[in-house]
């Protein structure tokens, strides 16, 4: 059979593999060489795992959507270094499985919030915002301090962040045994408090 | 970021090939070779619709020349064609430091060859302009910085973008957010002692019952007897009571007194100025279970520059 345009535009089937094959090359170029880069596949220098707590925290994060309206991502922009700190760089978010970058800011972006703020004033700014900061029209998560966590799938997801990087040692035995005890109890504003409490130090 | 020959050929061969490829189609697709004349049916119907034998718009193909002309005289400017770094030598930051060492390192050699990333410039442009302003003001002492109205503005500035999300805008604080404008010191409010809080951050240490073998009991009279020291009404049954506890050792930080130790950051218990609350109930609380406020450094994040700056703000504050 002749290859024609009848042919594609008659057979849908093949149009689609095209079509897909055509729009892969971006991909192919963008994507394919940074999955194979040491820039963005290994951690930068002091680059911690999460722990028990923190590992938790996170989760708590992702669930109660803060990415929503907080970036994780500090671009090189004078303007952003001058309240943020150092811009962010690609080795510092290989521990995150899915990252935490965002895409909008109506609150400030937190890759460098760890140690900025006292866990006193977290506890009281997530439970009221309003109490600290009378301006923010951040919504209050007063559920965190009630809910308590039991750890039972700590281990777990601290293993399989591990897997995701089998060539780094990320947590000893000692650790992943200990980590539904160094989590049972705290309550879900501790455990995200610690989180965000380690973030961005490696580049400060 | 430089990455393994392998890589640079696979995108740079790649986008070359996907750039000719479309120019290629565009060209072939501007030719009638449909063996029909341009205008005329191209033999097929539905409902009355009949396609015809069009050209490409003209005005569509030539932009697609031109943005593939664009395209091309921008990866010959700039770093688009794996490792090729462009005609201007242009980068953004510098992505691939792993740390602040390699950032500060990245930047000297950087500014050796002349090739400053773009963020840098605009670093080096700023510290150009607003360098001089803040080293004059490092090197005023700060007795003298407090009299400079301009230097306690930028310093009003500073502390709205850095201190007014636990002192509040207006510097008055919150509970457990110390009230700067009140002339009461946890740690001393000498201008030494207020840069060195700033500089190298604070920690609060008072454990529960001050670590003291105080009963529950006890508490409503320490509670009253605090009162007391602050000048408030009260039991003085009560208090003499709360004073017995109170010699069991919380004079040890608090001073024999009540006037507190700025050395460990007690406070000074015959005022009323409270950081937790001067309620019975809140002084209850916070002999009960301790408090241990903690004061961020901000050496690291700010800068001595900007700190010696916002120090001076801070004193001002509450002498006027």
């Amino acid at each position: 059979m002749k290859f024609s345009h009848e042919l594609i535009e008659k057979n849908i089937g093949l149009l689609g593999i095209f079509t897909v094959i055509a729009i892969s090359f971006g991909g192919l170029v963008q994507i394919t060489p940074l999955l194979f880069q040491k820039d963005t596949t290994e951690p930068v220098e002091g680059l911690k795992p999460y722990n028990a707590l923190q590992i938790e925290g996170r989760d708590i994060y992702v669930r109660e959507g803060c990415y929503n309206c907080h970036s994780q991502m500090i671009r090189p922009l004078r303007a952003e270094t001058e309240r943020y700190g150092h811009y962010s760089v690609a080795g510092e978010s290989v521990w995150d499985h899915p990252f935490q970058w965002g895409s909008k800011r109506t609150g400030p972006d937190l890759a460098r919030v760890g140690g900025r703020y006292s866990d006193k004033w977290h506890e009281v700014h997530l439970i009221d915002p309003r109490a600290v900061v009378p301006q923010s029209n951040m919504p209050a998560y007063p559920w965190l301090a009630e809910n308590t966590l039991d750890g039972k799938l700590t281990r777990q997801k601290m293993e399989i962040l591990s897997n995701f990087h089998p060539e780094h040692n990320l947590y000893t035995e000692e650790e992943l045994a200990g980590a539904q005890k160094a989590v049972e109890g705290k309550t879900e504003l501790e455990a995200l408090i610690a989180y965000l409490q380690s973030l961005g130090h490696a580049l400060k | 970021m430089i990455m393994s020959n392998f890589w640079s050929i696979w995108i740079s061969v790649l986008t070359i090939i996907v750039i000719a490829g479309c120019a290629f189609i565009l060209y072939k697709m501007s030719k009638n070779n449909t063996g029909i004349d341009e205008g005329e049916s191209m033999g097929h119907s539905f409902d009355g619709i009949e396609e015809l034998n069009n050209p490409l718009p003209k005005w569509w193909s030539y932009m697609f020349y031109i943005t593939i002309v664009f395209g091309i005289v921008y990866l010959v400017m700039y770093p688009g064609l794996g490792n090729y770094k462009g005609l201007f030598g242009w980068t953004s930051s510098n992505q691939s430091v792993r740390s602040i060492e390699e950032s500060k390192a990245a930047v000297e050699a950087a500014k050796a060859e002349n090739r400053l990333s773009q963020y840098d410039r605009e670093v080096a442009h700023a510290e150009e302009q607003y360098g001089p302003i803040f080293d004059a003001y490092l090197a005023t002492p700060l007795e003298e910085l407090v009299k400079n109205e301009e230097a306690l503005k930028v310093g009003g500035r500073l502390f709205l973008q850095n201190c007014a999300q636990c002192h509040g805008s207006d510097a008055r604080g919150s509970k457990g957010f110390p009230n700067l404008t009140d002339g009461a010191w946890l740690y001393g409010g000498e201008l030494a002692d207020i840069k060195t809080t700033l500089m190298n951050g604070r920690n609060g240490m008072m454990p529960p019952k001050g670590g003291l073998p105080i009963e529950d009991s006890e508490l409503e009279g320490l509670a009253e007897y605090v009162v007391k020291l602050s000048g408030g009404e009260h039991d003085a049954a009560l208090a003499a009571q709360g004073q017995g506890s109170f010699m069991k050792g919380c004079f040890a930080c608090h001073g024999m007194d009540g006037t507190g130790n700025k050395f460990m950051g007690a406070p000074n218990l015959t005022d009323d100025a409270w950081v937790y609350g001067g309620s019975r109930g809140a002084i209850i609380e916070s002999i009960q279970y301790g408090r241990s406020g903690v004061m961020p450094a901000w050496k690291d994040i700010l800068g001595e520059e900007k700190v010696h700056v916002i120090t001076a703000y801070v004193y001002s504050l509450s002498n006027k």
